[in-house]
């Protein structure tokens, strides 16, 4: 049924859309609108800051220093989420064709990290990936059992295992981001994947595909909503990602986020800060934008 | 391996292959062996993560001793009780006026009401620091009102999220319920309270968990507009692990992570696991 | 109020939305303890007057009086009527005992009364014992009842059913025919229903009032809507019908004849007061057309009978037949070149082999048969 002209019953609108409404404008555009208005500012003095209309923090954001850092979040935001799509597929996948039995129970062993503390999440991965932690002394056991085996069949043993460094560098940031952002991915998919009709699958086996020709000629197609969603639930978060790489990254995994905060808490340049924080904003619009005009396209050629 | 295959595999049924299976598993190992691992850690005598010295409690202990970290713990429960309640009225209202009425600019409003969803936290977290430093939002006030600023900032991140649930669940409501209750001489309020009301309550109790969760688990913003006295859990853990790893990170951790099980099991209680995915 | 003033009387009423009108300027009173059924196909305007009555719309012109009262300002809630959604609109969150009390517990009727009225209602739509169960746990019949004992408790003027039978398997629907007009004729309430279904109106009605893109195209009793219908609309919505085009040639109190191309000439028994010499159609009912073996005895004889002037006789071969059970359909090329439906009744079992494809058949039809329409 179609909606209410809010006239037809103006007393009912105003009251539940009055506080949303008002909280909106006061404590989320008004100080959003504070941050736009700062990146056109200067700083003068210690604490005053004029805005003057000035485009130096823009200028400043887009030389080689921050635009590779920009550029560089992109690349791990993208890595993150390509790696959440090539786990996460085969995840969603066993959860739509699970049993009645099994499926609630799967579903809820995905989502029950998603509801635990991201700092805690964090700060476990890192006790795994310390240079005592058990990933390494995993690897260590794999190497010593090759070199064993290698020694067993004659040939040279390898050098003795040397604790490899794994947490504070690139690849720490990559794996806790995908660690964290999992379950972002799973969910959008299996719910894209549950709403497709078994029998077309059945039918593309019938007709004598196999399962792989099946899963890339009907599957992923028809799946691709999900994809699309689950991809921008995943790369919109990790490109904002401020723990992450601030606790596993080390000095060279530097994300965006950090850069404003540290223009925010140690620099004291707001002004820059805000510029900054507008470009990552503007590029969360224009990865939207992207999206919308997808599904416009698809949308007509329908 | 009898159990593995005790009838043959229909074609649909990927769940019973042998890689599909060894794929979940190691999923789950991934997603839950650091886990496992901090808890059980938590009970090791010794400083370090690393070697087994026998099962103490003792970090327990200092961290419920711990004034701070204690203090922490309770601001961040405050904080999270007193935002979900904020938001999930506000995230009602805002869902039902977007569900029912009709009105001129509405595209607008619907996406600026879901715009913090997609603003990342840092941003989010910028915009409350230059908005409360402009205010001059005082922060020498007494408990709880200290906690004024951070519990605000974390009603504006969340209440969308509860906007965007119980409108997935309105527009399953079949209007010709609340045209019943009219009919059967229910006022508007009547018919909202009986019947409205009970259909948006699984989403309520959806919306109420993720509130709770992200006011929780927030750090980012938090970060920022906390004053210098006020502590949140999140922000004191993360002093914690930025500064000295100590175990009783490791039992304070666990403790949240209980906290966490038994709530999200209260919740599942109250809906079904059916309904486990109207949280998305 | 006398038993002869209508309970519902709607006044030239008009419903438009946006430039879309609904419903378009409507008039017809509804008498008290009448079955009223508003029939028509989807989009004619009937669900939005049943609303209108309710009170869930409001008209755009016109006025709706219930028992005399000008309901334009009163509100759903406060309407001597209650509705039957067309979704049952059973409340899945209560009990079925907790669903039919609700409407007496909004009135602040007291637990001991509203018990005792509960349980009545359930009764009386054989729902007894079923006061703690919950919805979910409810065949779709069953929820429907609920739905009428929910508005029946109540005792309003007038109970309004949106589609009732709609959502039921074929089986259930008949048989829920049935029991709504035996409960009609027990509770003695009027009762005024919106369907499209064309058995559903003719077996439960008093009166029927078929609408079409607005407007009613006719009210009359289930028997003369099937026998008499009014115009063309009416006549191919009710039933089945053969409608051929023709000109009036003969017009006198007593007998008339209207000549179709293709078929020839079809003579009444009566006059009709058309326009002499002038366009008009010529319903004809298949099941009222008789069948015969070509040179098989009397069927020239049987039409000569009633037909004062010429016979209603015409010839043709059988281009398709389909077995029903109960009855067989022909369709049956003229020689004269129209195609004519004709039904059967299958009265002994052997009779469905009497006839063949391609067959060569004679057929005639009661001067009495045959309804002329102008419109």
């Amino acid at each position: 049924m179609a909606e209410q002209d809010w006239k037809a019953d103006k007393k009912a609108f105003w009251a539940v859309s009055s506080v949303p409404l008002l909280w909106t404008l006061l404590l989320f555009l008004v100080p959003m609108s504070f941050v736009w208005l700062y990146s056109f500012g200067s700083n003068v003095g210690l604490t005053e800051i004029e805005i003057s209309g000035t485009l130096d923090n823009y200028k400043r954001a887009i030389e080689w220093l921050y635009l590779s850092i920009f550029l560089k979040s992109f690349a791990v935001a993208a890595l993150v989420t390509v790696i959440c799509l090539i786990v996460g597929f085969p995840i969603a996948m066993a959860l739509t064709f699970a049993s009645e039995k099994w499926r609630p129970w799967l579903l809820l062993a995905i989502m029950l990290p998603f509801w635990t503390n991201l700092l805690i999440r964090t700060y476990a991965l890192m006790i795994m990936l310390g240079s005592q932690g058990y990933a390494n002394k995993t690897l260590g056991w794999l190497w010593e059992s090759a070199s064993w085996i290698k020694a067993l069949v004659g040939m040279q043993p390898f050098p003795a295992w040397e604790p490899v460094q794994l947490l504070y560098n690139n690849f720490a940031v990559v794996l806790g981001l995908v660690y964290v952002h999992l379950p972002f991915m799973v969910l959008p998919l299996y719910a894209a994947l549950d709403r497709l009709d078994k029998s077309l699958i059945e039918a593309s086996l019938d007709l004598g595909a196999g399962h792989l020709r099946t899963f890339l000629k009907v599957v992923m197609p028809l799946a691709m909503p999900g994809v699309i969603a689950g991809v921008m639930i995943t790369l919109i978060p990790a490109l904002g990602a401020y723990l992450t790489p601030d606790l596993m990254g080390g000095t060279d995994s530097q994300m965006i986020a950090n850069v404003i905060e540290r223009q925010f808490k140690r620099a004291n340049d707001w002004p820059f800060g805000a510029a900054l924080s507008f470009l990552l904003i503007y590029a969360m619009f224009i990865l939207i934008a992207l999206q919308g005009l997808r599904r416009n396209k698809s949308g007509e050629a329908r | 391996m009898a159990w593995l295959r005790q009838t043959p595999r229909a074609p649909l049924e990927y769940t019973r292959t042998l890689w599909m299976r060894s794929w979940i598993a190691a999923v789950l190992v991934f997603l839950y062996a650091p886990l496992l691992v901090l808890m059980i850690f938590s009970f090791n005598d010794s400083r370090r993560n690393v070697v087994w010295r026998g099962f103490t409690t003792k970090y327990y202990e200092k961290a419920l001793n711990n004034d701070t970290l204690v203090e922490a713990l309770i601001n961040s429960l405050t904080i999270a009780a007193l935002a979900t309640a904020a938001s999930l009225v506000i995230g009602a209202m805002a869902a039902i006026m977007l569900w029912r009425f009709r009105f001129r600019l509405k595209g607008v409003v619907d996406g600026t009401i879901s715009l913090p969803i997609i603003v990342p936290e840092i941003c989010l977290g910028v915009a409350m620091l230059i908005f409360f430093a402009w205010v001059e939002w005082p922060n020498n006030l007494i408990w709880p009102l200290n906690l004024g600023a951070i519990t605000i900032a974390h009603i504006t991140f969340c209440f969308p999220f509860v906007t965007m649930v119980v409108r997935s669940r309105l527009a399953s409501f079949n209007k010709e319920e609340e045209e019943a209750a009219k009919d059967l001489g229910a006022s508007d309020w009547q018919a909202f309270k009986d019947v409205l009301l009970p259909h948006m309550r699984p989403a309520l109790v959806a919306g109420a968990l993720l509130a709770f969760t992200l006011s929780l688990d927030d750090f980012v913003i938090t970060f920022f507009t906390s004053g210098p006295d006020t502590i949140t859990f999140p922000v004191k853990v993360y002093s914690m692990v930025r500064f000295s790893v100590t175990p009783e990170v490791n039992a304070a951790s666990t403790l949240l992570i209980i906290i966490t099980v038994v709530l999200t099991a209260i919740a599942l209680r109250v809906q079904g696991t059916k309904n486990l995915s109207v949280s998305h | 109020m006398t038993d002869n003033s209508p309970i519902i009387q709607i006044r030239k009423v008009s419903k438009r939305f946006g430039k879309v009108t609904a419903v378009d300027d409507v008039s017809l009173d509804i008498m008290p303890g009448e079955f009223f059924v508003l029939l028509g196909p989807s989009g004619c305007g009937k669900t939005t007057l049943l609303r209108m009555i309710a009170g869930f719309e409001v008209p755009t012109e016109g006025q709706i009086l219930i028992d005399g009262q000008d309901m334009s300002r009163v509100p759903p809630n406060k309407r001597p009527v209650n509705m039957v959604f067309q979704s049952y609109a059973v409340f899945p969150h209560m009990s079925v005992a907790e669903n039919v009390g609700y409407g007496l517990k909004i009135a602040g009727v007291g637990r001991a009364e509203r018990d005792e009225r509960v349980r009545e209602a359930l009764e009386l739509v054989k729902l007894g014992g079923f006061e703690e169960r919950k919805p979910d746990q409810m065949s779709g019949g069953q929820r429907q009842r609920v739905a009428l004992a929910r508005s029946l408790v109540m005792r309003p003027k007038v109970l309004l059913l949106d589609e009732p039978l709609s959502a039921l398997d074929a089986k259930l629907r008949a048989q829920m025919q049935f029991e709504l007009a035996d409960l009609q004729e027990q509770v003695g309430i009027t009762f005024v229903t919106v369907t499209h279904d064309q058995d559903e109106a003719l077996s439960m009605a008093c009166r029927i009032a078929v609408m079409n893109k607005g407007d009613v195209a006719q009210l009359t009793t289930p028997s003369d809507l099937y026998e008499y219908p009014a115009n063309r609309f009416v006549a191919d919505f009710v039933g089945s019908v053969n409608i051929f085009e023709g000109k009036l040639t003969v017009d006198e109190p007593d007998k008339a004849a209207v000549d179709c191309p293709g078929v020839g000439r079809i003579y009444l028994n009566h006059g009709v007061t058309g326009p002499h010499g002038g366009n008009v159609w010529v319903a004809l009912r298949p099941e009222k057309i008789y069948l015969h073996v070509p040179g098989h005895g009397n069927a020239v004889r049987a039409a000569g009978q009633d037909a004062p002037e010429g016979h209603n006789f015409a010839r043709g071969v059988i281009t398709g037949m389909s077995y029903l059970g109960d009855i067989t359909l022909f369709d049956i090329k003229l020689d004269d070149g129209a195609t004519i439906r004709v039904s059967r009744p299958n009265l002994s079992r052997h009779d469905q082999e009497v006839f063949e494809w391609n067959d060569r058949v004679s057929m005639h039809w009661r001067a009495d048969s045959p309804v002329v329409l102008l419109s």
